[in-house]
């Protein structure tokens, strides 16, 4: 009675042979594997693990799982050991026999591997009780650790594809689209528009084929939620997808995804097949009217792609160039056909819709916005990695209680949310409650949920240049306001950097800003002015001091400062000439340092590397 | 297409030809098929070109459209070794163009460019999705996060 499944009972008894099958005290030692891991030597902790369980004949008594994101990046590799959910941080290869002989056999917790609070300096033994974890709320992202996402089975023992199984045994089209229009999501890709909304449109659409995509092209720079859930259960994607399909009445599938992300792609590529092999997709799933394929394209690495009949364009072949949207693409999209475009964590959230219920999920959020939102939470916070929090939270909360604040003693500055089509929130609206109407009302919006944490030492002209720079290079030039505007945004922004602005140069940002906004063909260039509006809004003393000052307040801007160092501070530790590119500091050990200003590129690599505050720049 | 050598470079048209067939002959199969020119060959060589041009029966020149649109795509021949560094906004303000500048000055080549001797391809990208290890590269798909001057050597030594 093994794969493929052709009814949905017998994916029911199969689950339930798994769940019986699965001893839930067997101790289980699982490594977070994600990119962020990885890149912090993971892979080595796993093959570990593995190839020393192998050795001591444990296999039977210790299972070795490898799981995707757990979300604390900062502190990788991540290792929980259950069922007593014991979480070891920064965990080597070097530790890997005393976790194995301490923890997984006898249950011995090893002290020096456990987080340790930095305000109480507690230790923590428990993920739960870390407060990085404590005060989220993780409905989607949760399950990640509970899985390998290169098992099929993880997925199903954990109750996947349910969802699929309800829709299919006793829900019409139409009642999945009142139960999504009902539970209130918002497009988690930025524009927040009503999925249930967009899905009864594209069902109502008339066309010879409809298709279902999924917007895998994260672009925004600072966030990579999506690429987690891809890369950490992909399975849930599908399942989203295929009641996404069978609501629309669709046959056909794409998963569009960003160039940059190789594990995802080959995550997903194996989820497929493996559902493909248990007659999850293709004709007559489980025993149904519903025939589906689902495929993968790889973007080509541009930003643009990740709007909408950009990245259509893409999937035909052509270069992405988007196109203007008086006809919806929910009518005329890919090949012409009715097409319903949704992003990757938007489908994760469908299959817990449809399991949990409606009253469930609208118990959760804001009246606007329902439900949860991952957040990539990076720049100068203490505590960076993916978090999970019901809309409605405030920014405070996020920064404070589960960020742990700014590192270094530093004074909290902004935050930018929304990538490069957002804006900078300052200190004094830390206390917004964070959903997709109030992020838009302080001049910024959700975005995609990348949300970068900026300190005193940042400078928001540079900020609002480098957003501007980063979209002309990315602007696909198909329409002047966004090509020309960006250009000249771009020189603006630069002499002013460089202390040549002008006085009229805030007048003349505004004016450009508003051409963009009112003229522009997509919304690269409709939201392109958000990251310079928001700033003018809130930081114009900063713009001032550049243009009339000649003087950079956080002391950032190239240009507008000069090094020294402080001959009665300087302890001659030698801390600074190891972190100079140039070989611009010289001096004797254990006694006072000089830097040669002509050959210093003003990089403040030496500032940030010195510990008794010895690096002066004027 | 000359390599750095300024030597004419063999362009393996079967191996193009069995890209093509596993993709079919659909215009939609373009930006596939060329990205598996890319990944097998490390760059889009003229004559790989003019053959999808014909198996698709497309013009050479939407092909180029595409080749020269898509960052993924390149013309010239690249290094054995590809460094990225991320100049995404959570690697930007821990200071990644400065790990740009350094490793601009180090290899003696522009972001875009590849060195002399065919080693390097030094390239910046805009979000490598791992944002809590900024600032950081990624050589031949392999992450290094956190980095600095310092960090950088020990790992270019590993790919000398």
């Amino acid at each position: 009675m093994g794969p493929p499944f052709k009814t949905i009972s017998d994916l029911r008894k199969f689950r339930q042979i798994l769940k019986k099958s699965r001893d839930g005290n067997k101790p289980c030692i699982t490594i977070c594997a994600g990119t962020g891991c990885q890149a912090t030597g993971a892979s080595e902790v796993v093959e570990g693990f593995r190839q020393q369980i192998k050795d001591l004949h444990l296999e039977e008594k210790i299972e070795v799982r490898a799981s995707g994101c757990h979300g604390f990046c900062e502190r990788g590799p991540l290792v929980v050991i259950r069922p007593q959910m014991i979480c070891y941080m920064n965990v080597e290869t070097k530790d890997v026999s005393q976790i194995i002989n301490e923890t997984a056999l006898e249950g011995k917790i090893i002290d020096r591997l456990l987080y340790q609070d930095p305000l109480t300096q507690e230790k923590i033994v428990q993920e739960q009780d870390i407060p990085f974890y404590k005060f989220q709320q993780r409905v989607v992202f949760g399950s990640n650790g509970e899985i390998d996402p290169t098992r099929i089975d993880d997925y199903i023992a954990i109750g996947g594809y349910q969802g699929l199984e309800k829709v299919l045994s006793e829900m019409t089209p139409e009642k999945i689209i009142e139960v999504i229009k009902k539970s209130g999501l918002r497009g988690r890709g930025g524009g927040g528009f009503p999925t249930g909304v967009k899905w009864e449109s594209c069902r109502n659409a008339k066309g010879k084929e409809k298709f279902v995509i999924c917007n895998a092209d994260e672009g925004d720079p600072g966030a990579y939620m999506d690429r987690s859930l891809l890369e950490g259960n992909p399975h849930r994607i599908i399942e989203g997808i295929l009641i996404g399909a069978y609501a629309i009445g669709s046959e056909e599938g794409y998963v569009y995804v960003r160039n940059e992300y190789p594990l995802a792609v080959s995550n997903l590529t194996r989820a497929i097949d493996q559902a493909k092999e248990y007659g999850l997709l293709g004709r007559n799933i489980l025993g149904s009217q519903l025939n589906f394929t689902l495929k993968i394209n790889r973007g080509g690495g541009a930003f643009v792609c990740g709007e909408s009949t950009a990245l259509m364009a893409s999937l035909e072949g052509r270069v992405g160039e988007p196109r203007a949207k008086y006809i919806h693409t929910v009518e005329h999209g890919l090949w012409d056909q009715p097409s319903n475009l949704n992003n990757v964590e938007t489908w994760a959230n469908i299959p817990i819709i449809i399991n949990k219920g409606v009253d469930w999920y609208t118990s959760i959020g804001t009246q606007g916005s329902k439900g949860t939102k991952i957040f990539s939470l990076v720049g100068k916070i203490n505590n960076t990695g993916l978090v999970e929090v019901p809309m409605g939270i405030t920014l405070r909360q996020i920064v404070y209680d589960i960020g742990g604040g700014i590192p270094g003693g530093k004074r909290f500055k902004a935050i930018q949310t929304g990538g490069p089509s957002g804006g900078c929130i300052p200190e004094s609206l830390l206390d917004l409650p964070v959903d997709f109407d109030r992020l838009q009302e302080a001049g910024s919006m959700m975005g995609s949920g990348g949300m970068i944490v900026m300190d005193e030492d940042n400078c928001m002209v540079d900020m609002a240049r480098y957003f501007v720079q980063f979209l002309q290079e990315e602007s696909c030039g198909k329409c002047t306001p966004c090509r020309e505007g960006l250009q000249q945004m771009g020189e603006v922004l630069n002499r002013i950097c460089e202390g040549n602005g002008r006085d009229e140069d805030m007048e003349l940002l505004h004016d450009l800003s508003q051409v963009m906004m009112d003229t522009s063909l997509c919304g690269l260039g409709l939201t392109a002015p958000n990251p310079v509006l928001s700033t003018l809004q809130y930081f114009r003393d900063e713009y001032e001091a550049h243009i009339k000052e000649k003087k950079c307040p956080a002391k950032f801007c190239k240009e507008l400062i000069s090094l020294s160092i402080n001959p009665e501070k300087c302890t001659g530790c030698t801390a600074c000439v190891r972190v100079c590119p140039v070989e611009a500091i010289a001096g004797e050990k254990k006694k006072p340092h000089q830097l040669d200003g002509d050959k210093c590129v003003k990089c403040r690599a030496c500032y940030e590397a010195c510990k008794f505050d010895a690096i002066t720049i004027q | 297409m000359l390599n750095g050598r300024g030597e004419e470079m063999i362009v393996d048209l079967q191996a193009v030809c069995e890209i093509i067939e596993k993709h079919g002959y659909q215009k939609a199969s373009l930006i596939g098929i060329l990205q598996d020119i890319q990944a097998k060959m490390n760059y889009l060589p003229r004559k790989a070109l003019v053959q999808v041009a014909k198996s698709l029966d497309i013009p050479l020149t939407h092909i180029y459209e595409v080749a020269t649109f898509y960052k993924a795509f390149s013309l010239e021949p690249k290094g054995r070794h590809t460094i990225q560094v991320c100049l995404g906004t959570a690697c930007h303000v821990r200071g990644g163009a400065r790990v740009l500048n350094y490793l601009e000055n180090r290899l003696d080549v522009k972001s875009g460019e590849t060195t002399q001797n065919l080693s390097f391809t030094l390239e910046n990208v805009n979000c490598l999705g791992a944002c809590a290890l900024g600032p950081m590269m990624v050589i031949d798909k392999k992450y290094y996060g956190k980095i600095n001057p310092k960090k950088i050597e020990s790992i270019l030594e590993k790919y000398q």
